[in-house]
């Protein structure tokens, strides 16, 4: 149990260290690193309370995907040396305080909650019924997605075709004066048109007109 | 204090739910750290559902979980795309300068 803590502590003092980094840093790029080591250590967090699965699938759709999707995106604009003013330009002094107090507000209410929670121990009686089964987290998991939420399941799949077709026809740009391959006009290509056939007179030769 | 329970991790997600909004409100750069605060918020959701789940025996909390990935997943997508449009027509993403809708 005392490994448990120490590992909680070290994984979490990271994950809000590196929090608090991504929304400090100064450069973007830089917050996405810290992004993507916020995100390791809250699966590595998954992964030791024994939700293993998700932990493995928000390393590769975080870390893999959407946290180099981040950095391709701010390469790309090539913003990233934009410097920031947070606490010196006058114009952003009035957000500070209500960002700080409206953050705080909602933190102790949250914590007022988790109070509520913790003070209230029966509710834990139905503990560990996860952990007594035989088969492992994945195979558990996979039992009640395909089988209780395939509805659910499939119109989150819906929601990845809209966002994929979405983020193709937003950045969809026709350029002009760029030679491309018109299929419609390759296929719908007839032979009268393509191909002629000639008599050629001996010693005349053909003369062809481009 | 060695005994790690469920509250734990509710205070860790509310603390990085917490700092996400900071990130959104004190933002004064780019649209992209807006984004990112978005992410950090869903992750402090995400470790909500998953320490319940763990603590009280229910796998809905993960699975739920599975869905609110795949929504992030489509918002950033989606929100990176919004913001390179919007980059190609206007050149700028700095939060301060885009008011075109006066808001």
């Amino acid at each position: 149990m005392i490994a448990h803590a120490i590992f909680f502590y070290t994984f979490s003092i990271i994950a809000v260290v590196s929090a608090i980094m991504v929304t400090a840093s100064k450069n973007t790029v830089h917050s996405v690193f810290f992004l993507i080591l916020d995100f390791i250590s809250i699966s590595c967090l998954f992964i030791m309370i024994g939700a293993e699965f998700l932990g493995m699938i928000m390393l590769i759709v975080y870390v893999g995907a959407v946290a180099v999707l981040f950095l391709f995106v701010v390469m790309m604009l090539n913003v990233a040396q934009q410097k920031n003013q947070w606490f010196t330009g006058q114009a952003t002094s009035k957000h500070i305080p209500v960002g700080l107090i409206i953050s705080t507000l909602i933190f102790f209410e949250i914590i007022i909650v988790i109070g509520g929670w913790k003070y209230k121990p029966e509710i834990f009686d139905i503990n560990n019924s996860l952990a007594s089964t035989s088969v492992s987290n994945t195979h558990s998991l996979g039992q009640v997605l395909y089988t209780d939420y395939i509805h659910v399941f499939q119109i989150s799949g819906m929601i990845l075709l809209v966002a994929m077709v979405g983020a193709i026809v937003l950045t969809f740009r026709q350029r002009s004066g760029v030679k491309k391959q018109s299929y419609i006009k390759q296929i719908s290509r007839e032979r009268a048109e393509g191909v002629e056939v000639l008599e050629v007179q001996s010693n005349k030769g053909v003369k062809i007109d481009d | 204090m060695t005994e790690i329970g469920l509250g734990h991790y509710l205070t860790l997600g509310a603390v990085i739910f917490s700092i996400g909004i900071i990130g959104i409100f004190l933002n004064r750069k780019n649209i992209i750290v807006i984004l990112m605060s978005i992410e950090l918020i869903l992750l402090a959701v995400n470790i909500n559902l998953v320490a319940f789940s763990i603590y009280l025996g229910d796998l809905a909390g993960q699975v739920f979980t599975l869905f609110i990935l795949t929504v992030a997943a489509a918002e950033a997508a989606i929100g990176l795309a919004i913001i390179v449009v919007y980059f190609r027509n206007s050149g700028t993403i700095r939060v301060e300068e885009i008011d075109k809708l006066k808001g």
